[in-house]
């Protein structure tokens, strides 16, 4: 500072930080997992390609596991409610994101959107994403477990070309099997390329047509809830409760609700 | 193309730290990003470029640090070689991201306080 008359002579002061930019989004997440593991709900994130099948392998999930468990989902497009009314039709309760021209979710749209969906009363909660394997891949939502829906047309090679997106996925859905006769299409060698990206490799064939792979589908489910049955004792949740808590939601710096 | 919502993530952040330092400029931003971290570090610098007119930031040229991914045995720490399977070829462990490698990081800022 200066001596004569106190005037700041600016200083450059630099900043450690070491810090995620992602940590606004990381916190939302956090949120929606303890809402999420408080309730017993199972809350799995649905990731894959435009068109790998993400809505049919939810469509032929109601069938398989009709009467056993309460399916709910939020289903993410650009543009249209179509696959939140598909699924709405297949006796999941449903709520569409509509995203405009953002190509993934995070965690506060996903926490905003449950709000007025009654997503206690379910067992499992699926939140089906944009049709895109680059960016929903870095967007924690608060999810159990990742799930990445592959097609058997989208190429041995696809986990190689998106490595981001695989190494999040805690299981891969080889989905449209029953194409397979008719492909020049190995799935050892998507397995091979799977293990070069994912530390814990992990893939089911299925196909939502034939019902082929869905008793192991629902095994894994199981396997996934038996974690969070423990919380599900009479008493532990009010049934029809709602979030049960009021706050604000400012806009913390870093939840980055740009367009992109 | 998320690199826009990162960028605007991180101006956010930045403005943030200004603010509860009572900074008057800001002078330098240092990210790293990892090769994992599903940013392409051009299409990132596009984005603060477009982004940072108006923002704390307009004065503050982008320092990115491309941090190269290793997968390596939790336990041995040796790296798994490009190309194999993701687990220790000695104990079979599931290997682990060495840190920096999935994410994009905001390291430092340079910033003019009174």
């Amino acid at each position: 500072m200066c001596t004569t008359c106190g005037c700041g002579d600016p200083e450059l002061v630099p900043v450690e930080l070491h810090e995620k930019i992602l940590a606004g989004n990381d916190r939302a997440a956090r949120h929606n997992r303890e809402h999420f593991t408080e309730a017993g709900v199972l809350a799995l994130n649905l990731m894959g390609s435009p068109g790998a099948g993400k809505t049919a392998v939810l469509e032929a999930t109601a069938r398989a596991a009709a009467g056993r468990w309460r399916l709910g989902a939020v289903s993410a497009d650009l543009a249209t409610d179509n696959d939140a009314r598909r699924l709405q039709a297949a006796g999941i309760p449903s709520r569409a994101i509509t995203t405009g021209q953002a190509c993934h979710l995070d965690a506060e749209l996903v926490h905003r959107v449950l709000h007025d969906f009654p997503w206690r009363e379910t067992d499992v909660f699926f939140i089906e994403n944009v049709g895109n394997l680059v960016c929903p891949a870095i967007y924690d939502l608060g999810q159990a477990a990742n799930v990445v829906v592959l097609s058997v047309t989208e190429g041995e090679d696809k986990p190689l070309k998106y490595p981001v997106m695989f190494k999040a996925a805690d299981l891969v859905l080889l989905a449209k099997c029953d194409l397979l006769p008719h492909l020049e299409v190995d799935p050892e060698r998507i397995e091979d390329a799977l293990a070069q990206v994912m530390p814990r490799p992990r893939m089911l064939r299925v196909s939502a047509r034939t019902g082929e792979g869905m008793d192991r589908w629902l095994g894994w489910l199981e396997e996934m809830r038996a974690p969070l049955l423990a919380r599900r004792r009479p008493g532990a949740i009010a049934p029809g409760a709602s979030w049960g808590h009021v706050h604000a939601h400012p806009r913390g710096p870093g939840t980055g609700h740009g367009r992109g | 193309m998320h690199e826009y919502s990162l960028v605007q993530a991180l101006v956010e952040r930045v403005e943030a730290e200004a603010r509860a330092r009572r900074a008057t400029a800001v002078h330098r931003v240092v990210v790293s990003v990892g090769e994992l971290s599903g940013v392409d570090p051009e299409l990132f610098r596009t984005a603060y470029e477009t982004f940072r007119d108006g923002t704390v930031c307009r004065d503050a040229p982008l320092e990115l640090r491309r941090v190269e991914a290793v997968w390596r045995c939790p336990a041995c720490q040796r790296a798994i070689q490009r190309g194999a399977a993701l687990s220790c070829p000695a104990c079979a462990r599931p290997a682990e991201l060495a840190p920096g490698s999935g994410e994009i990081l905001l390291e430092t800022l340079e910033m003019e306080v009174p």
